[in-house]
């Protein structure tokens, strides 16, 4: 049985569609990604998971429970990180979890039992006394995690993890949750980053404009949707720009033209290259790298992730 | 299940005032106490001196001391309801972390307002020694007046809350001290009998909720009670709460479950 599943599941906001009828189902285990730009309706069909926002239509099963009707109990079992920080500025990093346990009604000695392994688990044992607020983005995501932890949840939710981190602290981020993946804890993530989808995800669906517009493992999409690997040609100047356009518009296979370079979609990128270069193409640089995501989102939208 | 949420929440905010309580002391006990000495004993011995007493030869500070002690109530209930609501909504945004565990929207407004009483009834209660102390309290009964202070508290608190949570922005909150607590705190029973305002406003009085309070505080701290305005008072007050109470959940669930 799915731990969440949603179908033909809507979020309206007054007149505004944010999520438009999509189907999906995390199974236990799994890191479940949802990546897209962005207003996709990532971080609204979050909400709705984690029962602080009521579906406006089709089905969503939590636990095998309704969050219409049990909202609290199904919470009880969540952890969430939300996107952005609401962390308790007026409390220590520790009163933090002892306050966020009570929450979920847990005693005091088994909240400090949790939180002093918590604590270590995030590596911030050392700032056990301190404030929130002087804590850097990357600490402050990790007590966030602990906190999302002390109930001990069956369910971890992370909206945008790592969205505003610089990228050691985004590592070691990482590194934490591939820790919780490998213990079994099931995680169902947002994010927009292609290379955070990659790395954590079991299998993801691709949003776009409150749809799924595609769904399966990293892989999978990649093979899917787009060839093995890209050549990356960018041209400094303007003329040449545009002359290449023509010139690749006769190329025989996908090439996507982006403000400031062309992608050209090949099974055998250096061949490739070396035949554009045959045919007279003078790249100012070029390069040539494995498919990602993030050309699978730009094949399938015709915009990148950023946008 | 609300219950015990209430009891969660109220120990967060016990547990934040146990780390603040010294700045919490200067606003809510030091000021009006010295309000009670400006004006109980350096303005009261000028009265006094002058007429027999007001309010049924009461001295003026054992008028005032009740008057200041709803006033005062009013005031604390005012403050916890505007700015440190949208600070859990918005801000701090703890209320967000709140309704992310079993507790719901409509529990975080009941804990808050849970603690707005409790916090005024400890307030009240040092306020009613400190007044004791100036003379202005001399009858047993007095100690009812914590409640009737608290009930006051709760009549600004329970619809103000239910405001604050529809504010994106804290623009409006001076606007509720200058135009709603201040008037009151200068025309409700609280520095002379409502009788001495000018016969067109007098009935005014009635529909200002700190009145109530005064007046139930008063007749606590004197301890002459009359059956019939004791329950009126306390029905006004228990309305404004019920009322707001009704708003909150609804506005409490609108901004933190949308």
């Amino acid at each position: 049985m799915p731990l969440v599943e949603g179908r033909g599941l809507v979020k309206r906001f007054g007149p505004a569609v944010a999520v438009d009828g999509i189907d999906f189902a995390v199974r236990p285990g799994e890191c479940f990604g949802f990546l897209g730009p962005n207003g996709a309706g990532k971080s609204s069909t979050m909400r709705m998971i984690a029962c602080v926002s009521p579906i406006s239509g089709g089905s969503l099963r939590v636990l095998g429970l309704d969050p219409r009707s049990d909202g609290p109990a199904i919470r009880a079992q969540l952890g969430v990180v939300p996107q952005e920080d609401n962390l308790d500025t007026e409390l220590s990093v520790w009163d933090n979890l002892m306050i966020y346990g009570r929450y979920f009604g847990l005693s005091k000695s088994v909240i400090r039992s949790r939180a002093t392994e918590l604590l270590d688990f995030v590596q911030l044992t050392d700032r056990r006394d301190s404030r929130v607020d002087p804590l850097s983005g990357g600490m402050k995501r990790r007590l966030t995690i602990a906190r999302a932890l002390i109930n001990q949840p069956s369910l971890l939710l992370l909206d945008e993890p790592t969205t505003g981190l610089d990228p050691q602290a985004r590592h070691q981020l990482w590194d934490r949750l591939y820790r919780l993946k490998r213990d079994g804890v099931t995680i169902v993530l947002t994010t927009h980053y292609m290379d955070e989808a990659e790395q954590l995800c079991d299998r993801l669906v691709i949003m776009d404009g409150g749809r799924i517009v595609a769904e399966g493992s990293p892989r999978a999409l990649i093979e899917a949707y787009s060839t093995r690997e890209v050549v990356e040609l960018r041209f400094d100047d303007e003329g040449l720009h545009s002359s290449a356009a023509s010139c690749l518009a006769t190329f025989d296979g996908r090439v996507e033209g982006l403000a400031d370079r062309f992608l050209v979609y090949s099974s055998h990128g250096e061949e490739t290259l070396a035949k554009l270069t045959a045919d007279g193409l003078e790249p100012s640089s070029a390069l040539v790298r494995r498919a990602t995501l993030e050309d699978v989102f730009l094949i399938l939208t015709g915009r990148t992730l950023e946008d | 299940m609300t219950a015990l949420a209430m009891v969660r929440i109220v120990e967060r905010e016990a547990e934040v005032f146990r780390r603040l309580w010294r700045a919490f002391v200067f606003s809510n006990v030091v000021s009006p106490v010295l309000f009670l000495g400006a004006m109980g004993l350096g303005l009261g011995g000028l009265i006094d001196a002058r007429s027999r007493g007001i309010g049924g030869g009461l001295s003026y500070v054992e008028f005032i001391a009740p008057g200041l002690m709803a006033a005062n109530a009013m005031q604390s209930g005012a403050g916890m309801s505007l700015w440190p609501i949208l600070g859990g909504m918005k801000w701090i945004r703890y209320f967000h972390g709140m309704v992310a565990t079993p507790v719901r929207a409509r529990d975080v407004y009941w804990g808050e307002l849970a603690w707005s009483g409790l916090r005024t009834a400890v307030t009240s209660s040092v306020f009613l020694v400190v007044a004791t102390l100036f003379g202005g309290i001399h009858s047993p009964w007095a100690v009812l007046a914590v409640p009737a202070a608290m009930l006051c508290a709760l009549a600004f608190s329970a619809p103000l809350m239910a405001f604050s949570a529809t504010q994106e922005t804290d623009l409006g909150f001076p606007l509720v001290f200058r135009l709603g607590v201040m008037p009151l705190f200068l025309f409700s029973g609280t520095f002379f009998p409502v009788s001495q305002l000018p016969s067109a406003v007098r009935p005014l009085a009635a529909v200002s909720p700190l009145w109530h309070g005064v007046e139930l505080c008063r007749a606590a701290a004197t301890g002459s009670f009359r059956f019939g305005p004791i329950v009126a008072h306390v029905a006004v007050l228990s309305a404004l709460v019920a009322a707001g109470a009704w708003w909150g959940t609804r506005t409490f669930e609108r901004r933190l479950s949308p």
